[in-house]
């Protein structure tokens, strides 16, 4: 296949960036996204090029790393993958590809295509967590829990924390992804105590860090690669107001 | 608080410990409780639209306006009603400040914006205008009032009647071509509002729920209600001229 990228070059956080074109032949079909890139750095790092900046770590869909606005779209075209598990038999033979970093006031650019999430650590530091032993999986395991509420529980706690959602919704808020973090640990027995001090603390911490507010447009729900549902919210929204009143 | 920094709520650390968090006059301070007031407002304004319908379907009763005239009357001068109407203007007033400030709050989350950028994959049209769609019924409300509040509330006996005062003014066609064009802005506010005041407000606990056939009502019936009547008095207007 023959691919035209226009990618986001930007040298650090406080340079202005812009859209270089790249011309590549001989892309396989088959070839992930990152793949694609790769090759493309190996092109420029034999010119003695700068190699162009992006994140990536596991590379199949679960550590979160990953993320990038391809063609319009937050992980690019497919539904329900990160960018690591698109492949370039996604896109047509000639096809031009704009190649964007997540954008957002809370996820500044540090290079290239790569974003500083540090943001979301911090929300995750606020309350994202339970302060007491809870003991190791055996001890879990006398705990019963049913299990409509176990799945539920779980399928919050699929969130790779990628930010996708904040990058799609166009008030960057980061709803969907404090919305699965606060649900995966309200819902279980071991995160009762601490449920009320959580959600508001979560919630204080992800306004201070300058997300916007959730106009309910499901763009999050659409584009998460693991399809979290916006149901979560409406249960964030819930939790909240519970601690709250 | 003034005007400016009421609607440039700065995003420096508002909350740095839970002290005072769980209080529930700080809700106004947070981003969830700005949507749960925006959404209370919005639903409160939903209950005011099936009142306002349900008596201004006298118009359609062929009595020459009496009875009409009479619920009119009745509405501006009965004390509950005289009260129910600032209850009404603040629930209208604080709606859409709290909408212009989450929305000039919003755009502000996003700096930069994409060279390539593709909504219309991920969201619907009816959720990304609601300003614009807010917009455009605040224009149609303040048209609305002059024509029809104003002279029925200060300008002493109305001549020769409410009903008159409504028939004249649908008769135009450029009035109600502006009454129908508003009304469907207002509808697809309320196609992406109504549904969302449940969200935020946690009451929609699945993507397609009773919530949203309900919100047909609001989004669908109540409008083409309110559409019927200019649509009414233009078709009679130009059925007497025919005559
Ligand atoms: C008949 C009049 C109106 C009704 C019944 C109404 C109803 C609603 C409802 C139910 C919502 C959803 C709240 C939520 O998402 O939680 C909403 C949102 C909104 N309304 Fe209205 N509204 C009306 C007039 C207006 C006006 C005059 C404006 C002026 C600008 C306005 C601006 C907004 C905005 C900006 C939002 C979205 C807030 C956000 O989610 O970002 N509305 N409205
Ligand atoms: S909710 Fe989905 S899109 Fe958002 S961070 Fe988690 S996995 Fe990514
Ligand atoms: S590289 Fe780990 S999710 Fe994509």
């Amino acid at each position: 296949m023959r691919i035209t990228l226009k990618i986001w070059r930007q040298k650090d956080r406080n340079s202005e960036g812009r859209l270089v074109a790249y011309e590549l032949s001989n892309v396989s079909p088959d070839m992930s996204f990152l793949e694609m890139l790769d090759m493309l750095n190996l092109g420029l790092a034999r010119k003695g090029e700068d190699t162009v900046a992006f994140d990536h770590d596991c590379r199949e869909g679960i550590c979160g790393s990953c993320g990038l606005y391809i063609n319009g779209r937050a992980h690019g075209p497919l539904g329900g993958v990160a960018t690591c598990q698109l492949h370039m038999r996604s896109f047509r033979d000639g096809d031009t590809i704009v190649v964007e970093p997540w954008r957002a006031r809370p996820f500044p650019v540090i290079k290239d295509l790569v974003v500083d999430r540090s943001t979301f650590d911090r929300i995750i530091t606020a309350g994202g967590f339970i302060s007491v032993r809870t003991g190791g999986a055996p001890d879990a395991n006398t705990i019963p829990v049913p299990k409509p509420v176990a799945e539920e529980a779980f399928e919050a706690a699929a969130c790779i924390g990628c930010g996708a959602c904040v990058a799609a919704c166009k008030n960057a808020s980061a709803m969907l992804f404090v919305a699965a973090k606060v649900s995966q640990l309200a819902l279980l027995p071991q995160g009762h105590a601490e449920r009320k001090e959580r959600v508001l603390k979560m919630v204080a911490q992800m306004d201070s860090e300058g997300f916007g507010y959730c106009s309910n447009t499901y763009a999050c729900e659409a584009e998460c690669p693991k399809q979290i549902s916006v149901s979560y919210i409406a249960r964030l929204n819930r939790e909240y107001l519970r601690a709250k009143l | 608080m003034n005007l400016s920094e009421f609607f440039h709520s700065s995003f420096v650390n508002r909350h740095s410990s839970i002290n005072g968090m769980d209080k529930p006059a700080s809700l106004y301070q947070s981003s969830v409780g700005q949507k749960v007031l925006v959404a209370l407002t919005g639903l409160f304004l939903c209950t005011f639209l099936v009142v306002h319908l349900s008596g201004n379907l006298l118009l359609f009763k062929q009595d020459g306006g009496r009875a009409f005239d009479g619920y009119s009357e009745f509405m501006s001068t009965n004390l509950g009603i005289r009260f129910m109407e600032f209850v009404l203007a603040a629930g209208f007033l604080g709606h859409i400040l709290l909408g212009i400030r989450v929305w000039m709050y919003n755009r502000r989350c996003r700096p930069e914006s994409y060279v390539m950028s593709r909504p219309s994959q991920n969201s619907s049209l009816a959720a990304r205008v609601m300003f614009v769609t807010g917009s455009v019924v605040f224009v149609f409300l303040v048209v609305h009032l002059k024509t029809f509040f104003v002279p029925s509330r200060f300008a002493g006996n109305i001549k020769p009647s409410m009903y008159r005062l409504v028939s004249t003014a649908f008769a135009d066609p450029v009035y109600a071509g502006f009454y129908l064009v508003s009304l469907a802005l207002m509808g697809y506010h309320l196609r992406h509002g109504f549904q969302s005041a449940f969200q935020t407000l946690g009451l929609r606990p699945h993507r397609r729920t009773l919530i949203d056939y309900v919100a047909m009502i609001f989004w669908l019936f109540i409008p083409a209600g309110f559409a019927a009547m200019p649509v009414y008095f233009l078709w009679a207007a130009h059925w007497a001229r025919a005559r």
